[in-house]
């Protein structure tokens, strides 16, 4: 895999990838890759994806608030919290 | 209090042989004496320990005990635990400390159970070693040199050392039976949806499933008791009836239907293990069984599907990470940008940026179909298979690992190396299955496990024949010698 493409993937993933880790990395990725291509070799042509091993579909709910308001609890364990706010540097200038 | 079933110490602790409070002191003491050098626990939770012994001791008292009241487990470490820091093995939540218990913590609570803190295991569930935590690797209680398996690793070293009788655990891919088989104990992983996952950090939604670690089958079956059932927080949860399941004093299993799958005893099997495999079908087979090859063709391409299909959900389930609302936060971050893309390059360990990066990869456009689409068909192409075989034996028996527990830092330098130690596991989670291993013998002094495999919601088959194999051998009550 070359480095533009481990750059191009680790900003799609907001991972921030030193230019030390590139190389080994692209290696890394591409044998990870490269084995997972086996399914190459498979004819699987005809047959239908399966996303859940039980077949079961979406459980529905009625439409109601079910959560209790535990904002002061959440914010306790976050980084940076001010007046019920989460605090992040400036996105707008 | 060492080495005996939960059944007997319920036994001892309803027959006031020993209070809940000094049952627990027994096992905290081992893990401070003895814990350190296996590196089993990220947390000791000494104090609510003893508080939820003492309610216990309360509770036998006043006679509104369940089976499990008072007998003490380890939790790994990515069920949400409420007071108690929930770190995954991982710097990026490190500080973490949940504002809610998990399911499976609740349920134990209820059941009496005394938590003595948290294992070790491979950052965020992911590895086959337990050598990808931020709190460095596990060692195997029979030969400190080698790895315990992983990701649960800290749970069966823990279980293995009789640091603790019984232990939690969770298997995406094999995280409960690898490193099980590997350190000598029992381990199941339940069907797909029989534990709820509410408030157990995701890795990959679609395959993860919680379960337990113990020494014999008959302690998992009254373990597994505590913890099953449908729970609507948990989308996946299936809401069918939880069978009793340990098995009668008199349980037999003739007649049933034991299948070997051909593609598990071929050529990639060490002779050794095989032969150990063989012998406990015997003890079987001698037990009235009927034994039958059966064929599972797709089998080789379980490993391959399963290494696109859960890097790309964990790259979905770990965009939670962002250093904004909990967990860690990179200092002094000069932009948005810079504070979400630093925090998660300082919070995640090798090994979950390489399934991110390969999740991104097999989900950009451009590659769905040729990855993820492939991936999921290879799916059901494995599960047909289980299915084809189901038809012609009640349960499937093979080794559960390719090898015993191999060196430290023998498989880190090579990601597709490590990836194949669940060669025998990984496509029981991709067909959602229920499947349990228990000791079988040793290989050079190293523990061998043999893999049970049931139909979904058949975990009381897995018990069963558990039970009747473990009254005939002794392998799951050995002990490794230095922790005698």
């Amino acid at each position: 895999m070359k480095i533009e493409e481990v750059i191009k993937l680790a900003r799609l993933a907001h991972l921030k990838v030193g230019e030390d880790e590139m190389e080994s990395l692209g290696r890394d990725l591409s044998a990870i890759l490269a084995f997972a291509e086996r399914l190459e070799s498979a004819n699987l042509g005809d047959v239908e994806p399966l996303a859940h091993p039980l077949d079961a579909a979406q459980r529905l709910r009625p439409d109601e608030v079910t959560e209790e308001d535990r904002r002061e609890a959440f914010q306790e364990i976050a980084p940076q919290t001010r007046d019920g706010f989460y605090l992040v540097p400036k996105v707008i200038d | 209090m060492l080495n005996r079933s939960l059944s007997d110490l319920s036994r001892g602790l309803r027959d006031g042989d020993f209070s809940s409070v000094e049952l627990t002191r027994f096992f905290l003491d081992r893990i401070r004496s003895r814990g350190g050098e296996l590196n089993a626990f990220i947390t000791v939770a000494e104090e609510q320990a003893l508080e939820s012994a003492r309610a216990a001791d309360r509770r036998l008292r006043d006679g509104v005990a369940q089976p499990l009241t008072g007998v003490p487990y380890a939790h790994k470490d990515l069920f949400c635990t409420e007071g108690v820091l929930t770190t995954c093995a991982s710097r990026m939540l490190h500080n973490f400390v949940s504002p809610y218990d998990a399911a499976v913590t609740e349920k134990l609570k209820e059941a009496g159970m005394v938590m003595l803190g948290k294992t070790n295991m491979d950052e965020f569930a992911m590895g086959s070693s337990n050598e990808n935590s931020f709190y460095g690797a596990v060692c195997n209680p029979w030969d400190g040199e080698r790895v315990p398996g992983g990701s649960s690793g800290g749970s069966a070293a823990a279980v293995a050392a009789r640091l603790a009788p019984c232990a939690t655990g969770t298997d995406t891919g094999g995280s409960i039976r690898q490193p099980a088989s590997l350190c000598g104990v029992t381990g199941i992983k339940p069907t797909y949806g029989r534990v709820s996952r509410y408030g157990m950090v995701a890795f990959a939604s679609s395959l993860d499933q919680a379960g337990v670690l113990a020494a014999g089958a008959d302690d998992c079956a009254l373990m597994l008791q505590a913890i099953a059932g449908f729970d609507r927080r948990d989308s996946t949860s299936m809401d069918e009836p939880v069978p009793d399941y340990t098995p009668l004093p008199g349980a037999d299993i003739r007649g049933l239907r034991v299948g070997l799958p051909r593609e598990y005893f071929g050529a990639d099997l060490d002779p050794e293990i095989g032969a150990v495999v063989e012998q406990a079908v015997g003890v079987l087979r001698g037990l009235g069984c009927e034994v039958v090859e059966v064929e599972l063709p797709a089998m080789s391409l379980s490993v391959p599907a399963y290494y696109i299909l859960a890097p790309a959900e964990c790259s979905s389930n770990l965009a939670r990470y962002d250093g904004v609302r909990y967990g860690h936060r990179c200092e002094a971050p000069a932009s948005y940008d810079d504070l979400y893309t630093r925090s998660r390059a300082e919070g995640f360990g090798a090994e979950v940026k390489r399934r991110i990066l390969v999740g991104t990869y097999v989900l950009s456009s451009g590659y769905y179909d040729a990855y993820y689409l492939k991936a999921q068909k290879a799916r059901r192409r494995i599960r047909d298979d289980f299915a084809r075989a189901f038809g012609q034996a009640d349960v499937l028996i093979g080794p559960t690992s390719p090898t015993t527990a191999f060196r430290l830092g023998e498989k880190t330098g090579d990601p597709v190396t490590m990836y194949l130690s669940d060669v025998y596991t990984i496509a029981v989670n991709l067909a959602g299955l229920p499947a349990m291993t228990v000791p079988a013998g040793f290989v050079g002094g190293l523990p061998v496990g043999m893999q049970m495999i049931a139909p979904h919601f058949r975990e009381q088959d897995l018990f069963r024949a558990g039970h009747c194999y473990q009254r005939e051998t002794d392998w799951h009550r050995r002990m490794p010698g230095a922790f005698e």
